[in-house]
Parts: structure tokens; C-alpha cells; sequence
């Protein structure tokens, strides 16, 4: 089966900041979540996938296109939601159909009308006028309302209210339902993922920490928390921790868990935890 | 014509502390156990299912795959998932696994604050009488 998505040693190089060898792939089907602290690539990943930056090294293939050999039909094949307003200031839903209409070969008027009725968007306002969550939502008709394989969406639910973001999710599960199209989205936050998200794949500072299932994820990691004394036996097999007077909080493998001295408490880690432990790494015991 | 998997029912606690495939899978069971579901009754797809309760295709995949593994039902190559030929042994068995476990809660407790065997047996007993009164 081709994959719908396959990143391979993506590299791009800033000044200050490199997105080092990045190498995952999704199958028809699934939800694939994107997190990472700021900062860490996610949206110049998602950026060199719609080619709109020149990568310096790796390969991005879209459903056997590649991304910038076959950049037009790749792109067909792409609905693309970033959390930055792409339309004209000026334009009223309308215009951006219209524009749509043109662009891509297999827009669909009517699905793009029906998103502006469920998501309450006025047809008489200029998007300069529309709030943040608008501005969101009209990204999101737009790139629901053509023919797509793909959805990849830059942060889709950071301006939305729950109730939208709800919405959104069941959106986003009734996309994949047939088995032959994918999603990948980044996000904050993080118990949307924990809910459909069936691959989570984490960069932290432009470097890929894992790319897997997200039972696996969860199982693979652990939340340890124990006193000052008992800090020293723990701290080879810490990722990262948090330290104060009362003590410390730290992630570790799950599979070391058992080495582990008695008075220290284990529990299951959520993806926030994931996160936040390997961007703060090992940091001196301050008391 | 009712849709596919109509009689299904699942409720998902997400603070219950059990994975979340595992209690689709046990309430499927349960269904099966209870006659809810027949034998050749098509459960939902696991893609439909997943976006029902809101959980990833990966946790209804799995949780197909263990009554799959439990004989309890059976994958049809493009067809879907179907209840097995009613296996009661199977149905039986893994029941037992559960009164086994919760019995074993009971001796751990009646440990803890010193109840005997002879007590505690007697308390089954009790309940056992009281149950089928109320049958």
C-alpha cells in the first residue's frame, strides 16, 4: 500500500536552528498528531511537505508524488490549515471560493458553502473583521472542500473554543472513516491527541524523538516522583526532571521502572509530560 | 433495515484507570455473554466504531484483535467482524477469569482485617442465598 505521507531525512538548516534527518511515514487511514514545544520544527515540517521552503536535504513523497517534482498534483492532493490567515484581507467568503473554484481542479462550491453554514461564518464580512477562531474555521472550509488524501493542519485547533474543537475532532475522525485518506496535525494541545490521534510523532529541537503509536508512546514512558535522597539513585535513568524543596518529578522508560528504589512513586505519563520532560532535560539539583 | 452493529452499546470511562481497548473489548464480551449479540452478528466497523466513541482506529483495532484472539469472533476478509459460533466454553472461561479475580480481592481483604476462611465462606454463602431470593 503507498504510504499517503513519507518523510525521509528531511533536512533544512536556519541560521540557529536545524531540522536534523526527520523520517516518518502514515498510512491511508489514520490520525497522525505532530507535537513538539515551540520552536521545535513542527511548522517548518509541515511548510517543506506543502514545498512552500526549499528543503536542503530528504525526500517528501504525497501518495507517490513527490513534493517538489510533483508539486501540482501533490498539492491537489493536500488540504493545508495553518493557524496564519492565507486569504486577502479584503475578501468575503465569497471571493474565497471563487478563488478556490480556480485553483484547485476538483473544488467543491457546495461542501465549501455547507462548512460556512455549520461554522457560522458571516458572508457579509471582510476577513479583516473575522476574530481568530473565524479566521480558523475559514482556513478549514477551504481546505476540507476539495478532493484531498491528506489533511495537514498547522496547529487547526489553537484559536477554537472546546466546543468547535470537539467538532473539529469528529470532522477529523468522519475524514479517515473510509480507510483511504489521512490526516497529520500539529497541536498544543495535547488531550485532543490522546483521544483520536492513532500515531504520534514528537520533534524536539529539530530532531525526531519517536514517531509510533500512541498506546505504545504512553506505555513506552513513565512519571517517576520521589524525594531529595532519593534523587542521586534516580538520576542516570531520568530523561528529564523537576526539582524542588519537596522533591522531584521526572520521565523515565518505562522498561527501567523497575530499577527503581522503593520510596519512589511511578505512574503512567500523559503526552504533556512526554513533552515537557525532554524539552527541560537534566537539570542540576537546585535546592 | 437496522444498521450494521445496532445492538452494540459501549460506554467509555476514561478515569477508570483501564486501557480503553480492553473495556470495548470486555463490554463486547459482555454482550455476546448476555445474548445481546448473536452468533453471525456483525459488530460495527472498527472505523465507525472509533469515530462513535471518539477513540483512535488503533484501539478498536486492537480491541477486535483480542476478542478475535479469545474465539469470540471473527474476521471476514473485507467484510468485517462477526460473533463466532457461540462458543459458551470461551464465553465460560473467561468469566471464570473474572469471578476468579474478584474472589481474590475478597480473601486479600478478609486477610487484611483478620477474617477467617470459615467466616468468609459463609459470607459467600449468604450471598449466594440472597441472590437467588431475589431470582
Amino acid at each position: 500500500m503507498t504510504d499517503i505521507l513519507n518523510v525521509a531525512g528531511l533536512t533544512k538548516c536556519f541560521d540557529g536552528f536545524t531540522l536534523n534527518n526527520i523520517s516518518f511515514r502514515l498510512q491511508p487511514g489514520y490520525i497522525m498528531g505532530l507535537v513538539g514545544p515551540n520552536g521545535s520544527g513542527k511548522t517548518t515540517t509541515i511548510k517543506l511537505i506543502m514545498n512552500m521552503m526549499k528543503k536542503d536535504k530528504g525526500a517528501i513523497n504525497i501518495n507517490g508524488y513527490d513534493s517538489v517534482k510533483g508539486e501540482v498534483e501533490a498539492k491537489e492532493l493536500i488540504g493545508y490549515a495553518s493557524d496564519e490567515c492565507m486569504f486577502v484581507d479584503d475578501w468575503k467568503t465569497d471571493d474565497v471560493k471563487k478563488t478556490l473554484a480556480l485553483y484547485y481542479k476538483k473544488f467543491d462550491e457546495t461542501q465549501f458553502e455547507r462548512y460556512i453554514d455549520d461554522f457560522d461564518l458571516p458572508r457579509g464580512r471582510k476577513i479583516k473583521d473575522f476574530s481568530k477562531g473565524m479566521k480558523t474555521k475559514l482556513m478549514l472550509a477551504a481546505a476540507l472542500s476539495h478532493d484531498t488524501k491528506l489533511l495537514l493542519l498547522d496547529e487547526p485547533t489553537s484559536g477554537l473554543d472546546p466546543v468547535i474543537r470537539t467538532e473539529l475532532l469528529d470532522i477529523l475522525q468522519e475524514y479517515i472513516v473510509r480507510g483511504n485518506r489521512s490526516v497529520l496535525f500539529s497541536t498544543h494541545i495535547t488531550t485532543d491527541l490522546e483521544k483520536v490521534a492513532d500515531y504520534i510523532t514528537f520533534i524536539n529541537d529539530g530532531k525526531l524523538i519517536f514517531s509510533m503509536d500512541k498506546d505504545s508512546v504512553l506505555e513506552t514512558y513513565s512519571v517517576v516522583k520521589g524525594s531529595p535522597e532519593s534523587f542521586n539513585s534516580v538520576k542516570e535513568i531520568l530523561i528529564g526532571c523537576r526539582t524542588n524543596r519537596m522533591g522531584f518529578e521526572g520521565l523515565v522508560l518505562s522498561e527501567n521502572a523497575a530499577k527503581l528504589p522503593r520510596d519512589v512513586v511511578c505512574e503512567k505519563a500523559t503526552l504533556d509530560d512526554i513533552i515537557v520532560y525532554h524539552r527541560l532535560g537534566i537539570r542540576p539539583w537546585a535546592l | 433495515m437496522f444498521e450494521r452493529g445496532h445492538s452494540v452499546r459501549i460506554l467509555i470511562s476514561n478515569s477508570s484507570g483501564v486501557p480503553i481497548y480492553e473495556q470495548i473489548a470486555a463490554q463486547i464480551a459482555e454482550s455476546i455473554a448476555k445474548g445481546l449479540l448473536k452468533e453471525g452478528d456483525a459488530l460495527p466497523s472498527i472505523r465507525q466504531l472509533a469515530k462513535d466513541l471518539r477513540v483512535s482506529v488503533i484501539t478498536t483495532t486492537r480491541a477486535y484483535n483480542e476478542l478475535e484472539n479469545k474465539g469470540l469472533v471473527t474476521a471476514m476478509q473485507g467484510k468485517g467482524y462477526f460473533v463466532s459460533a457461540s462458543d459458551s466454553n470461551a464465553i465460560k472461561a473467561e468469566y471464570l477469569k473474572r469471578i476468579k479475580g474478584h474472589l481474590q480481592e475478597a480473601v486479600k481483604d478478609a486477610k487484611t482485617v483478620g477474617i477467617n476462611g470459615a467466616e468468609l465462606q459463609n459470607l459467600l454463602k449468604i450471598l449466594i442465598e440472597r441472590e437467588s431470593i431475589d431470582d
